[in-house]
């Protein structure tokens, strides 16, 4: 039958995508998964335990979640205050600052380092005047302090393209008649605002946390690769010239993976779980 | 005009800019320092100049990484576009059950930070069947991915809005066989939503640093591993090649909002 061929045919057209789908996704994951569980010993979980009992590699992973917390944290309170405030003004400025947040998404890896060296460097323009200023003793952009600005910075645009859509589910009418009903400003926000937003504020931070937690280009422009952090160890283990060790570098970034799998868990029970306005 | 300045107060205003401060002081910077002749150690630099422009402009090596980038991200894009094209349109028409499996798949480049995939990529492209490793294939391939997610949605949405299954059949009705209603028929529909996803798909790829020094290097030098490799030159000259690549990004991302306002 030649609606069966068809079939057939439809079939064979999907082999192109499935080949480099594997060749370059799936294949390296499983290779990666694979490899974790291959210790000198032959199979097992030692890579993974030598990993948690090693102080150097606990520190790359507290490194990794700190600056991704902190980062996501600081990020989405600027992204919240600056998408709501993005409502309440004209449309001119909001579709100007909109294009241009969306435009500074881009600005990321190794041109936001070297950005970010030349402002925020031993030398830079906004350290001296900072310092001049007092209001900053000594500032050091390639500690952990540093490195959280710099994420920051990335975060934001992210958070508010987010989010800012997210505040149409906050309806006008509902502040109104929370007004008339004699609600506060802040009763409002406790009791209808934020219940509300909450799903989308939690699902926006577990993005950003998941973008801070595998990015890797900027931390290792800004050091070259001297700052203790997960992305950075698994690539010097596979890439370095002194201490190869690709098994160790699977189990480091399986771990990374889960940490990244786990967020993403979180992501998908919260979205089910979201408060749906019906329109 | 008195119902404006109603809904928004001097506060919302002050946070808008000062939003826009924070995200406009790195690029500010580094403009800035680009068109210095020098500046270290004081607020303002010493004095204005080209010179820093012409020297990356005339400088060989640059032009050829700038080159490669294009190379690479034009022919991961049509790779993305010959590969990812057919499944859509078979899935959509043929085993739309597919979609959902499709959606948790095209997860896996987001949910998989381009560092793990390194490991495995480079054990298995290192030798056997396809040595590919250190050559722009194997960056083809591994931006064919990134740029999956990305391309499918964007065009998975742009097929459901144009009503595949009755376009199809209206063809069919006319005589049309699925081949040529594909070609002649459904893609031209498809043509704006292919333009703008990939326009916004060459900006991130023309910014891929992971995969392209994790895996090529200074073997064939792309643009951002050029930047790179230059960080211990002069940082006014970096600067100018911040700034040019920007600049470029951003002439990309205008014209797929261009193409996008169109659409509407």
């Amino acid at each position: 039958m030649s609606a069966l061929r068809g079939k057939w045919l439809a079939l064979l057209c999907l082999m192109p995508f499935a080949l480099f789908f594997v060749a370059f996704q799936i294949a390296p994951l499983l290779w990666v998964a694979s490899n974790s569980l291959h210790t000198a010993e032959g199979w097992g979980l030692g890579n993974f335990s030598e990993a948690f009992a090693s102080p150097f590699y606990r520190q790359a992973m507290r490194h990794s979640l700190e600056v991704a917390f902190w980062s996501s944290l600081i990020g989405i309170s600027i992204a919240i205050l600056g998408s709501y405030s993005l409502r309440q003004v004209d449309s001119k400025l909001r579709d100007f600052v909109m294009a241009f947040t969306n435009m500074t998404s881009n600005f990321a890896g190794v041109p936001l380092a070297f950005a970010f060296v030349i402002l925020l460097g031993f030398n830079g323009a906004l350290t001296i005047l900072l310092k001049q200023a007092g209001i900053i003793e000594d500032f050091n952009l390639y500690s952990k302090t540093g490195l959280i600005v710099l994420y920051t910075y990335f975060q934001i645009p992210l958070g508010v393209l987010l989010l800012y859509p997210a505040f149409d589910a906050l309806r006008e009418d509902w502040r109104e008649s929370a007004e008339l009903l004699g609600a506060s400003n802040w009763q409002f926000w406790r009791y209808i605002g934020f219940p509300v937003l909450t799903p989308a504020l939690l699902g926006t931070f577990v993005i950003l946390m998941a973008n801070a937690l595998g990015a890797y280009a900027t931390v290792y422009a800004l050091t070259t690769g001297n700052f203790n952090i997960l992305p950075i160890r698994i690539a010097a283990m596979v890439s370095g010239d002194i201490f190869l060790d690709p098994n160790m570098a699977s189990a480091l970034a399986m771990i990374l993976v889960g940490l990244m799998t786990l967020i993403t868990l979180v992501h998908q029970w919260l979205l089910r779980r979201s408060y749906h306005v019906s329109r | 005009m008195s119902h404006a300045e109603n809904r928004s107060p001097l506060f919302h205003q002050l946070v808008v800019y000062a939003l826009m401060l924070i995200l406009l002081m790195p690029l500010l910077g580094t403009l800035i320092y680009s068109l210095s002749t020098s500046w270290s150690a004081t607020i303002l630099p010493s004095g204005l100049t080209f010179k820093w422009y012409l020297a990356l402009w005339s400088d060989a090596r640059f032009l050829s990484a700038f080159g490669r980038s294009l190379l690479v991200c034009f022919a991961a894009l049509a790779l993305s576009l010959v590969l990812i094209l057919p499944l859509l349109f078979v899935v959509s028409y043929h085993f739309p059950k597919l979609d959902a499996v499709m959606n948790v798949l095209i997860l896996l480049p987001f949910a998989i930070p381009p560092v793990v995939s390194s490991v495995g990529l480079m054990q298995l492209f290192a030798g056997g069947p396809l040595p590919i490793l250190g050559t722009p294939w194997i960056l083809i391939g591994c931006y064919f991915t990134i740029a999956l997610p990305f391309m499918y949605r964007a065009i998975s949405n742009n097929l459901q809005a144009i009503n595949l299954r009755d376009l199809m059949d209206a063809a069919h009705l006319l005589g049309a066989s699925t081949w040529r209603a594909a070609f002649m028929v459904v893609l031209p529909n498809l043509r704006k939503g292919l333009m703008v996803s990939v326009f916004l798909s060459f900006s991130f790829l023309f910014g891929e640093f992971v995969f392209a020094n994790l895996l090529v290097g200074s073997r064939y030098e792309t643009l951002q591993v050029y930047l790179y490799n230059m960080r211990n030159d002069s940082g006014h000259f970096t600067s100018a090649l911040v700034i040019s690549y920007f600049m470029f990004v951003l002439l990309m991302t205008w014209a797929a909002n261009r193409l996008n306002k169109d659409k509407s």
